[in-house]
């Protein structure tokens, strides 16, 4: 299983992806917003989506887990 | 003329803004939202209203809210900056419709500079020479491979409502097109809600230098020279000059002259600029046109004495301009640094509490400051905190005092770009003006990794 990470402080722009979707290596699943700057986060293995832990509009900070791969 | 300016911005620009105004004595008005009640520029401002909370939805794009409180406030103009509302036609005409002033070109032309290929069009019937590539969207990925093939790769894939580098991609052959082709189209419908995808030739290291225009009401148009912009991250500028350390006297005004004449058949009018990629053989191409006061337009002031927030209130009161081309001079060199709150190395936000701020001083060092010395930087905005300007009487002078500038330069609390921007200074490449937009690839990150 793998986590899937912010990697800067921000607010959850929109989630791509739901629970139990597979995905494969580099598709967004989520996409951050900070600053004017909209910053997809992508999947780094294939598998299914486990787990969500934000909702859309939630504040994150860098190194917030976001998701859960496995 | 105009005596009471509502300033649809925030941050360093509506300063800037609020600066010339009282210069002018001229009466301004700030909005601002809830995030930035304490910032400098509410206090500046003659009156200051809030606008609601911090979204941009809710304050900054919150065009009812804002015409309310230009019409109650008793104000004739309304300058909308850069970014929010200052390249929306249905703002400036909305503006308009109240019997405002909106201080830039009329709705038509800035709708006609809004799509990437509405605008090449439109330019391209206005005689400006455009990259080779397609004037109208793609019907689907078929024809994005046929026409590539016509025009020869590596093709530069873009989406048509665009920005900051969203939506567009460069492709060296077939495959590579092919697989870039849904994601980017899916990413530009996400992003901007409109998936219009076309494609142009790929220019192969090449320099953005634009020119900035002024243009009256009456139809007389001038240049002002020209600004490098060379280098950027994310495709956002971080380094402006003028003049351009690239360009001869006989492209400038090649140059110069193109883009007054595109002016001209556009009726434009107010300050504006137009962007183009010039390749090492110094062939230039229009790449789009700002409907607005640009960042980095201190420059030009710093090399051509004028003031261009007052220029753009003086045509918007319907003045004539009051100089002719031959007039226009160009004097020494400047180079502007924007300075953000973000990671020197990964280029990600970094927002938080100020805690210290300690600014360098000396002749020929100007500062556009959006922060004080407590300020928060907020997740809200635009990562640009300050910028720093410098003038030197050429390049070289300009560089030495930039980099004592920055070397003075501290912000305590929150990371900032400095780091990366004294690199790129310092750099044997800035100095000899090997400044292409592959400069930060090619230069920073290599340098990063080995130091």
């Amino acid at each position: 299983m793998s986590e899937v990470k912010a990697s800067m402080a921000g607010s959850v722009w929109k989630i791509i992806v739901a629970e139990g979707d597979s995905v494969t290596n580099g598709q967004d699943i989520i996409i951050l917003e900070s600053m004017k700057m909209e910053i997809p986060i992508a999947a780094e293995e294939d598998g299914t989506v486990k787990e969500i832990k934000v909702a859309e509009g939630d504040f994150v900070n860098e190194g917030d887990v976001l998701a859960f791969i496995e | 003329m105009i005596e009471k300016i509502l300033i649809a911005n925030r941050g360093e620009i509506a300063s800037r803004v609020i600066r010339t105004c009282k210069r002018m004595g001229i009466k301004s008005v700030a909005v601002y939202s809830e995030a930035d009640s304490d910032a400098p520029f509410v206090s500046e401002a003659d009156e200051s209203y809030l606008l609601g909370g911090p979204r941009v939805q809710e304050s900054y794009l919150n065009t009812d809210k804002i015409l309310e409180i230009a019409k109650s406030a008793g104000c004739d103009a309304v300058h909308p900056g850069y970014g929010f509302l200052s390249e929306n036609a249905g703002f400036a005409r909305k503006c308009k419709e109240e019997g405002l002033i909106f201080i830039g070109p009329s709705p038509e032309v800035i709708q006609s500079m809004g799509s990437k290929v509405e605008a090449r069009k439109t330019m391209e019937a206005a005689g400006l020479p455009l990259v080779p590539g397609i004037s109208r969207p793609l019907k689907d990925v078929e024809e994005a491979a046929n026409i590539a093939l016509e025009i020869g790769y590596p093709i530069m894939l873009k989406a048509s409502s665009g920005g900051g580098g969203i939506g567009m991609q460069a492709v060296h052959n077939e495959e590579e097109l092919r697989k870039a082709y849904e994601g980017n189209q899916k990413r530009a419908q996400m992003f901007f809600g409109d998936g219009a995808m076309f494609l142009e030739k790929l220019i192969q290291e090449p320099r953005h230098i634009e020119i900035q225009v002024l243009a009256d009401e009456q139809g007389n148009a001038v240049y002002l020279w020209e600004r490098d912009c060379s280098i950027q991250r994310r495709h956002q500028k971080v380094v402006e000059e003028a003049p351009s350390p690239f360009l001869d006297q006989a492209t400038r005004s090649r140059m110069g002259e193109a883009a007054v004449g595109a002016v001209r058949a556009i009726g434009y009018s107010n300050a504006g600029t137009i962007e183009f990629l010039v390749d090492s053989e110094k062939n230039f191409y229009f790449l789009e046109m700002n409907t607005r006061l640009q960042v980095e337009h201190p420059v030009t002031e710093e090399i051509t004495g004028l003031d261009l927030v007052e220029q753009q209130i003086r045509i918007a009161s319907g003045d004539k301009l009051r100089f002719s081309q031959s007039d226009i001079t160009l004097d020494g060199h400047a180079i502007e640094v924007r300075i953000y709150a973000e990671d020197p190395v990964t280029f990600y936000p970094s927002p938080g509490k100020i805690t210290g701020l300690k600014l360098p001083s000396g002749t020929g060092v100007r500062h556009e400051l959006a922060i004080g010395e407590t300020s928060t930087v907020t997740h809200f905005y635009d990562p640009m905190i300050a910028k720093l300007v410098v003038k030197g009487e050429n390049r070289e002078q300009a560089i030495t005092k930039l980099e004592k500038a920055l070397g003075d330069y501290q912000v305590d609390g929150i990371k900032t770009n400095i780091p990366m921007l004294q690199k790129v200074v310092a750099h044997e490449a800035f100095k000899k003006a090997e400044t292409t937009t592959n400069f930060v690839e090619k230069h920073y990150k290599q340098s990063t990794i080995s130091s």
